[in-house]
């Protein structure tokens, strides 16, 4: 599927919305993380970057996308309903007794997930194992994308990964940072700054590629360059700001996991409405 | 005594033999890979023998991609850093996503021996068996270690096949007659069901040779299968016998004995006389030799007969 940047606008604008409908029915779960990362996933499914057949979710020759930030899933949940993977009015279960849409993403139960996480830190191992083992069958034409959040970067395993795939060479490894900042106790740098972030990637063997996460055709052009080099592993580093779109969620950190009472919620979307005049893929 | 050989001598050559006969598998290691033989992959395809390093979280989790492109794949390291520094691994990413993941790590119990407490793993059949979805075999000895990665190999979803260092008897014929579920009876009595895992399998045979000379018939049975475990030819052991002796080189919490004693809790009747779990008694392990080791842990052939004889 592919949008111009116009109607990308409008998908993300409408993949805002959904975040903060399903959040707020839900009762619970994380919009703050979610909101981040909704140009990077919409242009990963929307853009032309991702490869997928939402009628043939197990399609051999697909693009693999990994969320690591497993408890963004409202993000992907809504990407992969506006994809067409399953039905949009589906949306309203989140985190309900007997949904298919777990509070994090468990791929034994709705298509489209390829691997369970939420457990931080796993996905770009994962991730990993996937770029070895599609380069070893010479499916070279098949991408990993893999999208973590800045705090999520804490955890040690990410680095054996990032050890991993440098030494591997893993040219068909793309490692999308959310980086809005913040995290459960407060701002990053105050809890556990990750320092000169681009200037680690770099030196552990990655191109990095610095963009404002928000920036659709920044963004584009990223997973264009990111798809052209070929001869290692990439980290698209994207400054975002978490709970964007929202004007009472962006930069706060008491968003990260928290649902909207009801005003709230009447009050975000009105600030969603016509915020884009682009093109809606489904009905809100 | 019967010829020596260690269970993890099975796993490279068992994965060798595997790809010859057409399975696709790899075998993720954390520089270990000459302990656990798994090396012995590359010698027929190099980029089947992944080594990521000291890294187990990420053995793992690549373990877990790799599989998720059709793969079967074996993860090793010891088995103290190849379940328990990787518990969370092997729970949120291979057993939650239900993954063709084996994991297949080697030195585990106390048979360690000079490494110590550190290295001896007595808590893994626990933290395993814990884990929705992961089957788990124990085997006694090489050519049973042999089937059970056969086993596990040709059975879609996680397993955890646990193996040791030390080189230990010889027991089984053949790597036939294995199945997943399927205790094995290797000597019939009528007066005590000794149910055994690993090496404890032929301790118990030599306590029962000795328990026949003092007029004590014990039955041996070979358990295996510890997830999911022989339920009717152990009840009908049991039924038979009265009296249950368990032995393993594990933990007695959360281990075999633990999972017979759930078993015999739910049919009640059947058990005339108290329930004994041989095993590491809420204890780390210690330098020393296999049999300085297993007569300090109460685990070597003498304990295994003295307990019986108590109970008889």
């Amino acid at each position: 599927m592919s949008y111009d940047e116009k109607e990308l606008a409008g998908i993300a604008n409408h993949m805002r919305r959904d975040i903060v409908k399903m959040i707020t029915l839900a009762g619970s779960g994380h919009p703050g993380g979610s909101l981040s990362a909704v140009e990077l996933v919409a242009t990963l499914f929307f853009g032309d970057v991702l490869r997928y057949r939402p009628d043939q979710p197990d399609w051999p020759l697909r693009d693999r996308f990994i969320l690591s930030k497993g408890h963004a899933a409202p993000v992907l949940y809504t990407a992969l309903a506006n994809a067409g993977y399953f039905n949009i009015s589906e949306l309203s279960t989140l985190r309900k007794f007997g949904s298919r849409l777990q509070g994090h993403p468990d791929r034994e139960r709705l298509p489209g997930i390829e691997v369970s996480t939420g457990s931080l830190g796993q996905g770009l191992s994962i991730a990993c194992g996937l770029a070895y083992g599609l380069r070893a069958s010479n499916q070279h034409e098949q991408k990993v994308y893999v999208l973590l959040g800045d705090g999520e970067l804490q955890e040690g395993q990410v680095w054996e990964a990032a050890l991993f795939a440098a030494h591997q060479r893993l040219g068909n490894l793309k490692a999308i940072i959310d980086y809005n900042n913040l995290q459960i106790d407060g701002r990053l740098e105050a809890v556990m700054g990750l320092g000169d972030i681009a200037g680690k990637f770099t030196a552990f063997g990655f191109k990095v590629i610095e963009i404002d996460g928000h920036d659709l055709p920044a963004i584009k052009q990223a997973y264009v360059d990111a798809a052209a080099c070929q001869d290692g592993p990439v980290a698209i580093i994207a400054h975002t700001v978490k709970g964007k779109g929202v004007s009472f969620m962006e930069d706060q950190v008491g968003w990260h996991g928290k649902a909207p009472s009801d005003a709230q919620c009447d009050e975000a979307l009105s600030e969603l409405k016509g915020s884009s005049d682009g093109k809606e893929p489904t009905d809100g | 005594m019967a010829d020596k050989k260690a269970t993890r001598a099975a796993y490279g050559e068992t994965l060798l033999e595997l790809l010859a006969e057409g399975v696709d598998v790899y075998a993720v290691d954390a520089d270990l890979s000459a302990s656990t033989t798994s090396i012995r992959l590359a010698e027929a395809d190099p980029k089947r023998h992944i080594n990521v390093g000291i890294a187990e979280q990420n053995m793992i989790g690549v373990a877990a991609g790799l599989s998720l492109t059709g793969k079967t794949v074996f993860t090793g390291s010891f088995a103290v850093f190849g379940t328990g520094r990787v518990y969370d691994q092997i729970r949120n990413t291979v057993c939650y996503s239900n993954l063709n993941v084996k994991i297949a790590p080697t030195h585990a119990g106390i048979s360690v021996g000079p490494d110590g407490g550190s290295h001896q793993m007595v808590e893994d059949i626990a933290l395993m068996s814990a884990l929705p979805r992961m089957r788990v075999l124990v085997p006694a000895d090489y050519l049973s270690a042999k089937a059970a990665i056969r086993i596990a190999a040709m059975t879609p979803g996680p397993f955890y096949i646990r193996m040791g260092r030390a080189n230990v008897p010889l027991l089984y014929e053949s790597e036939k007659g294995f199945e997943l579920g399927k205790a094995r009876v290797l000597r019939s009595g009528c007066d005590v069901s000794i149910i055994a895992c690993g090496v404890e399998v032929t301790l118990a045979l030599q306590a029962a040779d000795m328990l026949a000379e003092a007029g004590i018939q014990a039955e041996v049975i070979d358990a295996f299968s510890i997830k999911p475990l022989d339920e009717k030819t152990l009840l009908a052991s049991v039924q038979k016998t009265g009296a249950v002796v368990t032995a393993e080189e594990h933990s007695v919490i959360g281990g075999l004995g633990s999972a017979v004693a759930s078993l015999l809790a739910k049919n009640p009747g059947i058990l005339a006389k108290p329930l004994c779990q041989i095993g590491v008694q809420d204890r780390f392990g210690i330098s020393g030799e296999f049999d300085e080791l297993f007569k300090e842990y109460g685990l070597d052939a003498q304990s295994i007969y003295d307990t019986v004889v108590q109970l008889s």
